[in-house]
């Protein structure tokens, strides 16, 4: 025997010696079953403690060196990379061509200095063990997020439509900050993209992994696009008010929030994808479907609308690439779509599971959804052409978009009445559950905004509506009563499982959140048909030689009565959700803790023997 | 012929005809009588492991 592991084994934790000891060991791996067996024929007795020795070895051996080796490698890299970033990233402050990219460029500074220090003190710890069961610790995260941006987003909803009604609430010390213009995509983009967007985020990792009964693919990369997500938020948010915008409705981010959204999603996509892959259950569940074609199209869209040149690499100005009508098609095309796939499809995709999981009964028809599904796709890519009725677009184009638009009504109230239909049997649950109340009723503003968004899109229709109120009417009566009632009905439903609570803290506080946003969306949805018809009607009245008979200060001035009260709506549907972020603060704090065999869903193979 | 006119043939006729059959296809085949037992089974997947990821050598419900 030439050989002697002791050397070898007392230097392990050297981790710059790996590569060294790396090849050393292969070697002496490939000698061991020898050495070992003629140690065993030789002396006996000595072949028990030699083995100790050979055995220890082999653990140090195997592919766990090399992945130790890489792991070391690679946080090495990562480091001096967080590290050259953030001098980057001064740099790029210090020669900004204008305000808004000095203070995303230092935001940015800061966020990877930060990561720096991070990963530095991180240096040398021990290996965490390989955790099993659901990843939730991002879902909670993302479920913080969700109820956090959503106050904000509709907190500014408040203040903008205060600005409306009271003009002189467009401050002077704030103009070029906290003006009406500046503060409008800040709202838009707060409760599309992070309060919708996080509630996606958190929900389609919920459910991604209960339908295909694995842990989350990638390991931590779900919370790079969760913190990456976040880091969007915050670089559009401050650009916004400081003015960077590339003017395109709910696209207005520059082009290098464009390109880092860009890789936070295309790192979605691999999670989402990766878990669907490698899941165990032979089928994958309608929800995921309606998750899946949501991340990829929104990839599509977000790519295609947002090409564009920057002016400078230090200046916040890029240019876009099509002009003209087609720079309008492309951007409708975008935005429908993100109403379609963002709004709708993802929106689906939650409905399909926690309305029956809430109901405790399957859904309705599970063959209705597939169609539900697959008409949807193949219908809402064409209806983009309806934003643009009466304008350069061709005729025919923005035909087919009326069309389709009208034919997206069947598949939209097929998709209502499966859900509704979940339901059937235990209609009961809408008058003892407030939470099945909440789902209930965002199911049906989802019928009345699709019946009320086809009639719209009529070229007739249109020419009236087109530019009034009554547009913000109809997309806050299928925000407000859509997407935010099914989203405060899937956090109600989330805090308690993810964070162990036996229950909500209060339902009582759910009824008084319920009613309140009720109440908003009537104020608001009502006032702003008011308002839109009659703008409408203001703006057409001609006299009998043709002229027009209002000037525009005028119908403006009319507005201001159904303004008040739309601000009144938004003002009661933001204090049901923070009394929302109080119940679940409450719940998390105090809730009583769920014991884990009394779980009432644990084990349920048929879900209509749960009483 | 211009491009823009090509396509736009193309696109309402013979994409247009695909697409719609396609569509056809898909709502057909999910109809289809032995479908039954297999949409029932996946309807109940949201019900099967709430708490936990299913073990290594389970795959599936049924």
């Amino acid at each position: 025997m030439t050989i002697s592991p002791a050397p070898m084994i007392r230097c392990l934790p050297r981790t710059w010696e790996i590569g060294v000891l790396e090849r050393e060991s292969a070697r002496i791996v490939r000698h061991v079953p020898a050495a070992q067996k003629s140690v065993g024929t030789a002396c006996p007795a000595l072949s028990t403690v030699t083995n100790l020795h050979f055995n220890q070895l082999r653990v140090y051996c195997g592919t766990k060196a090399w992945m130790e080796y890489w792991k070391h490698m690679l946080q090495g890299v990562l480091i001096t990379a967080l590290g050259c970033g953030s001098l980057l990233a001064a740099i790029a402050a210090n020669f900004a061509r204008d305000i808004a990219y000095m203070v995303n460029a230092l935001t940015v500074m800061v966020v990877l200095f930060g990561l720096f220090i991070w990963m530095i003190r991180r240096v040398g710890e021990p290996a965490r063990p390989q955790p099993v069961g659901y990843a939730d610790g991002v879902i909670r995260a993302g479920v913080v997020a969700t109820a956090l941006w959503g106050v904000v987003g509709m907190l500014v909803g408040v203040v903008i439509a205060l600005q409306l009604t009271f003009p002189q609430l467009n401050i002077e010390w704030g103009d070029g900050f906290l003006n009406f213009g500046r503060l409008r995509p800040l709202h838009t983009s707060a409760v599309i993209f992070a309060f919708g967007g996080n509630a996606l985020l958190c929900t389609s990792f919920y459910v991604v992994q209960r339908t295909s009964a694995v842990r989350l693919w990638g390991g931590n990369l779900a919370w790079f696009v969760f913190w990456g997500y976040q880091l969007v938020i915050v670089l559009a948010a401050t650009g916004y008010l400081l003015g960077a915008t590339q003017s395109k409705e709910y696209a207005e981010p520059e082009w290098y929030v464009d390109l880092w959204l860009t890789v936070v999603w295309v790192a979605y996509l691999a999670v989402f994808l990766g878990t669907i892959i490698k899941r165990r259950e032979p089928h994958i569940y309608v929800a995921n479907w309606f998750f899946l074609a949501f991340i990829i199209t929104i990839a599509m869209l977000h790519v295609v609308n947002n090409i564009s040149i920057p002016v400078s690499i230090l200046g916040s100005k890029s240019v876009q690439l099509f002009a003209g009508v087609q720079d309008a098609m492309t951007q409708w095309w975008y935005a429908h779509n993100a109403v379609g796939f963002f709004l709708t499809a993802g929106f689906l995709g939650m409905m399909y599971y926690f309305v029956p999981k809430q109901a405790e009964r399957p859904v309705y028809s599970y063959k209705l959804s597939i169609v539900h599904f697959w008409s949807l796709i193949f219908m809402y890519m064409w209806a983009g052409p309806h934003h643009l009725h009466y304008t350069a677009l061709p005729d025919w184009a923005s035909t087919l978009g009326m069309v389709f638009s009208v034919m997206l009504w069947m598949p939209s109230w097929g998709g209502m009445i499966n859900g509704l239909m979940t339901l059937s049997g235990v209609w009961d649950k809408i008058r003892t559950d407030p939470i099945i109340r909440m789902m209930v009723a965002s199911l049906a503003f989802y019928g009345m905004a699709t019946f009320e968004g086809p009639m719209m899109s009529i070229k007739a229709v249109n020419s009236l509506s087109h530019y009034t109120d009554w547009t913000i009417g109809h997309v806050h009566s299928a925000a407000l009563g859509w997407n935010g009632l099914i989203t405060f009905a899937c956090l109600y439903f989330l805090v308690p499982k993810l964070w162990n609570r036996k229950q909500l803290w209060s339902l009582n506080l759910v009824n008084w959140h319920f009613w309140l946003a009720m109440v908003g969306i009537v104020f608001y949805a009502a006032s702003m048909w008011v308002t839109g018809i009659m703008e409408g009607l203001l703006w057409r009245e001609v006299d009998q030689n043709g002229f027009l008979i209002n000037s525009f200060a005028d119908t403006v001035a009319a507005k201001y009565p159904m303004y008040l009260v739309r601000t009144l709506g938004g003002l009661l549907y933001l204090l049901g959700a923070v009394l929302m972020c109080y119940n679940l603060w409450k719940t998390i704090v105090s809730g009583e803790a769920r014991e884990k065999a009394d779980t009432p869903m644990s084990i349920t193979g048929t879900a209509g023997a749960v009483s | 012929m211009e491009t823009y006119t090509l396509l736009r043939e193309f696109a309402d006729s013979w994409a247009l005809l695909a697409l719609f059959l396609c569509f056809l296809v898909v709502v057909i085949y999910t109809f289809r009588r032995s479908s039954k037992t297999l949409h029932r089974q996946s309807a109940e997947i949201p019900f099967r492991h709430e708490d936990a990821p299913a073990s290594e050598t389970e795959s599936g419900g049924s």
